[in-house]
């Protein structure tokens, strides 16, 4: 039997032969990663540069700002899609995200018991459902209840898809926020919601924001929910209660068509939208993080306080 | 009943029993917990304790990791109500009213005792000012004069405001953690609070801020009762007038301080204060 000192040796004499195998490992799995994210990023990267190539030449003030031209004839705009997506995006916004939070707040705050576990299960299964199908059921109960398509059953069916992304977001990111800043509250004598709503929300305003953004990228670009809600139109805006235009749209019937004239159109709105949800992700975001009372901007501000 | 009025009348005549009256009479106790027994999960993690602390003095609760002591402070304003699984019994009589009653919003009488917690935790997207002000904001309290006023007496009891004075609209989380600590120390007073519970509040920081936070309690001794657990027996004798020492949920020994450490009733007592253990 080996006395304990001498298996000490054993034991230190073995770390020292897995040096070199660990430092290899250790390359090895840094090459990997690294490969991984080029690897994803080189589909990502050349469809923004097959879009930026082929779109650029198409946009011009006519083009953003005017109704389409007759098919195939390379004349007019996307201007009633634009403004389309700008409204549908703003409307389902003011649907789902509301409902979206206000369920998170639910999942995270209020969220230890059946009803809570069923609900985020449920919110979960949302989640993935196929977007055409929320379509349909926005078809059924609206367009079909009504007789005709509408903003508002388009609006409804892309909140449907919004809200369970913001829920699920928004509960994750009201979780992260530590349980002493519930207690402090609590320990000052405040009553539940203003501690929800007054501390942690402040907490955790910056991963709300990033879900609700995530949302918004979504919605933007689906297309099938509004095929059989919105429908599509050559017109600008008139109300409510008739068809409305939106970039997707006008993207996959552009593509359709036989015309290189309009596919270069369809490349050209295709930037469009690329550059709309780029614009509402880098403005939302800049608003929040300089604003002094955000948490991130916070955090960036106690670093560089560190490295001063 | 005879029987019983005989009995009063001996008591009263018995040379024991006189000098307890008229002691009771002195002083008075801000905070009652009678045979407060705290249990999570079925498990006790305090065991019927029952404490009487008096008006304007400092209680220490000492004992080793595990014993009870943080569980036992919680209870004093109901933070086991945000804890699962946790459950309590007892009465925890603040005045003349039983935190407990169900009669009572737990709410409005938390605000008669602030708490401190082990770890600086300010509200870290509020400024200096706002942290102060934050139980005084959010309870509704709006004019400006007033906050500004207890904004300045909360950080001058805090010793904190000749070095925030300045810049009261700086981040919270640019303070150093001893700056931190002082600043919830603040915060807790600032809601007007009888009582202050601290839960090892000098435990994360460097001796020189345990010093202020110390000199801190002392001071406040004038105003405040003072409920402090701390792990430090040092910092026990320096700042408190009783101690309380528990073991493993129960409270084994509890008498002024000076007399807990120099004479200890308790064979268990007397070898933790020695040091042989814990």
């Amino acid at each position: 039997m080996n006395s304990i000192q001498d298996r000490r040796q054993e034991y230190r004499s073995l770390f020292k032969q897995n040096v070199a195998k660990r430092l290899l490992v250790d390359k090895a799995v840094r090459i990997i990663v690294f490969s991984c994210v080029i690897i994803a990023i080189i589909p990502l990267g050349s469809i923004l540069v097959e879009v930026f190539k082929n779109g650029l030449t198409a946009i011009s003030i006519e083009f953003l700002t005017e109704t389409p031209g007759s098919a195939g004839s390379g004349e007019g705009g996307i201007g009633p899609a634009i403004q389309g997506t700008l409204i549908i995006i703003g409307l389902s916004s003011m649907i789902g995200v509301p409902i979206g939070v206000m369920s998170g707040v639910f999942l995270s705050e209020y969220g230890d018991n059946a009803l809570a576990r069923f609900v985020r299960f449920f919110n979960d299964v949302f989640m993935e459902f196929p977007s055409i199908i929320l379509g349909i059921f926005a078809f059924l109960i609206i367009v079909l209840v009504l007789g005709h398509f509408s903003v508002w059953a388009g609006a409804f069916a892309l909140s449907l898809i919004m809200f369970p992304i913001v829920a699920r977001t928004t509960e994750e990111s009201l979780k992260m926020v530590p349980m002493t800043y519930r207690e402090a509250g609590t320990a000052l004598g405040l009553k539940k919601w203003v501690i929800t709503f007054r501390i942690v929300f402040s907490a955790a305003k910056s991963g709300m924001v990033t879900g609700i953004l995530l949302s918004v990228s979504r919605i933007g670009g689906e297309t099938a929910p509004l095929i059989m809600t919105i429908l599509g139109s050559s017109q600008f805006f008139s109300s409510m209660d008739t068809p409305m235009d939106a970039l997707p749209l006008r993207i996959w019937r552009l593509s359709l068509l036989p015309y290189d004239s309009a596919q270069l159109q369809g490349w050209g709105a295709a930037l469009v939208l690329i550059m709309i949800i780029l614009g509402i992700n880098l403005g939302v975001k800049y608003y929040f993080m300089n604003k002094k009372n955000g948490f991130s901007g916070q955090l960036i501000k106690q670093r560089r306080n560190v490295t001063k | 009943m005879t029987t019983l009025t005989t009995e009063s009348t001996s008591m009263e005549a018995s040379p024991f029993a006189s000098p307890e009256p008229s002691s009771t009479i002195d002083t008075k106790y801000k905070m009652i917990a009678e045979n407060v027994t705290v249990s999570y999960g079925g498990i006790d993690a305090v065991k019927n304790v029952t404490m009487k602390f008096k008006e304007k003095s400092v209680t220490a609760l000492i004992g080793p990791s595990g014993c009870g002591k943080t569980t036992f402070l919680r209870c004093l304003n109901r933070m086991h109500d945000m804890t699962k699984n946790a459950k309590v019994t007892g009465k925890v009589m603040i005045d003349d009213i039983d935190l407990y009653s169900n009669e009572i919003d737990p709410i409005y009488h938390r605000r008669k005792v602030g708490m401190v917690f082990q770890k600086p935790n300010p509200f870290p997207t509020m400024s200096i000012y706002d942290n102060v002000t934050a139980g005084l904001r959010l309870n509704g309290v709006r004019d400006k004069k007033i906050l500004d006023e207890i904004v300045e007496d909360s950080l001058k009891m805090a010793y904190l405001w000749d070095e925030v004075k300045n810049d009261l609209k700086k981040s919270a989380i640019e303070l150093s953690g001893g700056q931190q600590q002082r600043l919830c120390i603040a915060r807790a007073l600032a809601i007007q609070p009888e009582v202050l519970l601290m839960d090892e509040p000098a435990s994360a920081l460097d001796p020189i801020a345990t010093q202020k936070i110390e000199e801190t309690i002392i001071e406040l001794k004038n105003d405040y009762t003072i409920i402090i657990v701390t792990h430090n027996m040092q910092q026990a004798i320096r700042v408190s007038d009783y101690t309380g020492f528990m073991y493993l949920g129960d409270l084994i020994e509890f008498r002024e301080t000076k007399k807990l450490f120099t004479d200890p009733k308790d064979e268990l007592t007397a070898k933790y204060v020695q040091g042989h253990f814990g």
